[in-house]
């Protein structure tokens, strides 16, 4: 098998598309987020001005799913496959909400009507907040395993995804990125919009940490698989600790109103949440609820040795290039929101 | 209806819509990147609202064809699981490669282009503009690299059996540059440009008619016809080797493109007919040998007809290979003329008086749209029954756990989304047409958002 410093292809292919899942929720996480607390601004203005703090990289910052669900098609297309054809409906409702989000950003500066920006105001609001709860319940459904047997087809209904685990994943990721985006726009805005937001920031910030409660319990109770590689290897526990950590600071910037330092640290909770469910599930990318042996794993799902190793050299080219001009792109829209003529 | 035809449907009609904006985006494009490099040569302001108002219309349609292609990325999955483990080894990668070269080089640069005006040097925008043009180039070379290796497969070697078949890559650069790729590729681009091309000059026609914006419009006209002109006529020699390719490597399909039948004799070209399936025949009028002639250099050499193949390796709706095939053609010739004759004009220093011309100009940005759509339903019809061509059928390659139901579900969905988007794009892009040009001594100076918080 090859490898790559010490580490084989397939574990290699695990953890970049592990990392760049990562990247999206993160990235299109705080826009996601802002188009979720969209409707909670009043005015016409306040509400422009959000829209436009993430209007130069919203459609940038969406780009990381179609990278990631690439990499997932050619890393690992039997897991590709299985899971998109057994979330059938959910990712049919998902592609819809991605629709409707990029449209209602794109057309609601089009008419001045006020109907006309309502109308695009709420379905830009629930479209964002349905993609950030859909990724929840997908979450949550992954972590939980589906029904699948030897043969890696889903045999199932899809009414069994909306199981409470799942419903409590979808509310919490719905939480963490309304959390996310609001410290995004606190660093985006001034004067009274400013002031509006820093109590948004602690309000969401509140509920963030109630659902992360919750759902830690229900995980520790209910699925013990999630915690068993930290039961064997007892020196892991520094990720959750680390992530405790991270949210304790996220509160801690908030009081001191350094939201640059929040919005980091809210950034680094996203990537321990997606280590620690890595960490548990590694080396099985999808549980089959009917017996172990029928799991998706990074070897039986994986693509040839010869394709991941080619995809490595792709993403060594590719990752830096966009790394680069990515952040190029963010420092040229850096500071405060200022509308002109070409906002939308 | 059973899954098979649902599924196809469904990946058919959002696949079609997506790709009323791709070529657009292309094709724009590079007029937008011509327009705003003649402003920083030249420094005339005229270049630069030109760019201006090509960018505010390639806004609009960029935004679309982002948000209906993520939908085609994850309709691999969802409809054909057993596709997608088939060919994820071989089509993955290349769709891996098309996100992180080409995708994320358009979106990443797209919000320069739409907002950083005030923010960075005219050369760093027209950087941008470039940057934009070149990744949506960059998108379709990937994914026609990947449709093409499903027509002509190579580079690959099959591992397994059954429903654990797989095509797995043996050799990276002979599945990307396998035999139809580069000529698939020329052609959708070119495709697209002669798309962006004559959207620009069906604008510029239309401002010519109403008397609106003349000085601008007629240069932009110049500027777009030069580029149909130049692209129509390409089109026919790309389009031909393209037809080549096919013959070589898809004799079905070729035959179906026909309507050719009897393998035993010289094969027809129709100007235009019919094909009587049930009988095995097409009526229309041809040039006798004419296909022979292209494909094999003489009138008389016979070509492999349908009936060299087993009714159930033959393309199940022949009459519609034929029928899409036919008009496409039609269509890139007619461009030819109408864009030579235009350019005729124009050298006669007459191009703007013929109103009826103008008429046809305004209503030309459909010609290419219909040919780009229906050249695809040829393509994609023909190659049917097989998804990847002599390797797996279609009626294989659906995903197991997807009943018919949730496909039609999802077919309903988004036909009623797409409608609704549809008519709205319509709608927007005619006013933006309307409003015309942006004029410097108009600015709407938006109010600065400090004072906008105060008024909170």
């Amino acid at each position: 098998m090859a490898t790559f410093i010490g580490i084989d292809y397939q574990t290699w292919w695990f953890l970049l598309i592990g990392a760049v899942f990562t990247g999206y929720i993160i990235l299109d996480g705080f826009d996601l987020g802002a188009g979720a607390l969209h409707l909670f601004f009043n005015k016409e203005e306040s509400r422009r001005i959000a829209l436009n703090a993430i209007g130069p990289v919203w459609d940038g910052n969406e780009v990381w799913i179609v990278i990631g669900g690439g990499a997932l098609f050619a890393g690992f297309p039997e897991v590709y496959a299985t899971m998109l054809s057994a979330f059938y409906i959910p990712f049919m409702l998902f592609l819809v909400a991605i629709i409707f989000r990029a449209i209602s950003i794109e057309f609601r500066s089009k008419e001045p009507m006020a109907w006309w920006r309502k109308m695009w105001d709420v379905s830009y609001s629930i479209s964002s907040a349905l993609i950030a709860f859909l990724l929840g319940i997908i979450l949550g459904n992954v972590t939980q395993g589906i029904n699948m047997g030897a043969d890696h087809v889903f045999r199932g209904s899809f009414t069994e995804f909306l199981n409470p685990y799942a419903l409590l994943t979808g509310v919490t990721t719905l939480a963490l990125l309304m959390m996310h985006g609001s410290i995004y726009l606190v660093m985006k805005t001034e004067n009274r919009m400013y002031t509006k937001l820093t109590m948004m920031v602690r309000n969401t910030t509140i509920f963030f940490v109630i659902m992360i409660l919750l759902t830690s319990f229900y995980t520790l109770l209910y699925l013990p698989h999630m915690a068993a590689v930290i039961r064997r290897y007892p020196e892991l526990f520094f990720v959750p600790v680390l992530m405790v950590l991270a949210i304790a600071n996220i509160t801690r910037q908030i009081t001191k109103r350094k939201y640059m330092f929040a919005f980091i640290s809210s950034a680094v909770t996203i990537s321990l949440l997606m280590v620690l469910v890595a960490m548990e599930l590694y080396p099985n990318m999808l549980l089959s609820k009917q017996s172990a042996a029928y799991h998706l794993t990074v070897y039986n799902a994986a693509s040839s040795q010869k394709t991941l190793g080619i995809m490595l050299t792709v993403a060594a080219i590719g990752v830096p290039l966009v790394a680069g001009y990515t952040t190029f792109v963010f420092m040229t829209f850096k500071g405060k929101v200022e509308l002109d003529e070409m906002s939308y | 209806m059973n899954v098979e035809i649902l599924a196809r449907i469904q990946f058919a009609f959002t696949i079609a819509f997506h790709y009323i904006y791709p070529p657009l985006s292309i094709g724009l494009g590079l007029i937008m990147t011509i327009m705003e490099g003649l402003y920083l040569k030249t420094g005339r302001k005229l270049y630069e609202q030109m760019a201006r108002f090509y960018v505010r219309i390639f806004a609009l349609i960029f935004g679309i064809g982002v948000a209906t292609g993520i939908v085609m990325e994850f309709e691999f999955g969802t409809n054909w699981a057993v596709y997608s483990k088939y060919v994820g080894d071989v089509f993955g990668s290349a769709l891996a490669a098309e996100g992180i070269f080409a995708f994320a080089l358009e979106s990443g640069f797209l919000g320069i282009l739409l907002f950083g005006w005030n923010k960075v040097r005219p050369g760093v925008h027209f950087f941008s503009t470039v940057m934009v043009t070149l990744g949506s180039m960059f998108s379709a070379v990937w994914i026609v690299v990947a449709n093409s290796w499903q027509q002509t497969p190579a580079g690959y070697h099959i591992v397994g059996t059954g429903l654990n078949a797989r095509a797995e890559i043996t050799d990276f650069w002979a599945m990307v540059f396998n035999p139809s790729s580069v000529s698939r590729l020329t052609h959708v681009w070119i495709g697209s440009f002669l798309a962006g091309a004559f959207l620009v000059l069906s604008i510029s026609a239309f401002y010519l008619l109403r008397n609106r914006h003349t000085h601008f419009a007629r240069i932009s006209f110049k500027i777009a016809l030069a580029v149909a002109t130049f692209f129509s006529l390409a089109q026919l020699a790309v389009g031909h080797s393209s037809a080549e390719v096919v013959a070589e490597y898809q004799p079905a399909k070729l035959a179906a493109l026909e309507g050719h039948y009897d393998g035993t004799k010289a094969a027809d070209m129709y100007l235009f007919g019919y094909v009587d399936q049930k009988n095995n025949q097409t009526k229309g009028i041809a040039i006798p040998g004419g296909l022979s002639f292209l494909t094999k250099g003489d009138f008389k050499t016979p070509v492999t007809g349908l009936n060299n193949f087993k009714p159930e390796d033959r393309p199940g709706a022949v009459n519609f290979v034929f029928q899409t095939y036919h008009l496409m053609v039609a269509i890139g010739m007619f461009l030819i003329a109408l864009t030579l004759y235009a350019s005729f004009l124009w050298w006669r220093g007459t191009l703007f008086e013929k109103r009826w011309l103008l008429y046809i100009f305004s209503f030309s940005v459909l010609l290419p749209q219909i040919a780009n759509q229906v050249g695809w339903y040829s393509a994609e019809v023909g190659r049917q029954p097989w998804v990847v061509y002599g390797l797996l059928r279609t009626s294989k390659a659906l995903s197991q756990a997807v009943s018919a139901e949730q496909i039609l579900f999802s077919l309903i969905l988004f036909t009623v989304v797409y409608v609704i988007l549809f008519i709205l794009f319509i709608y927007l892009l005619n006013k933006k047409i309307k409003h015309g040009p942006y004029d410097n001594h108009n600015i709407d100076h938006s109010p600065r958002h400090i004072e906008m918080a105060d008024s909170l």
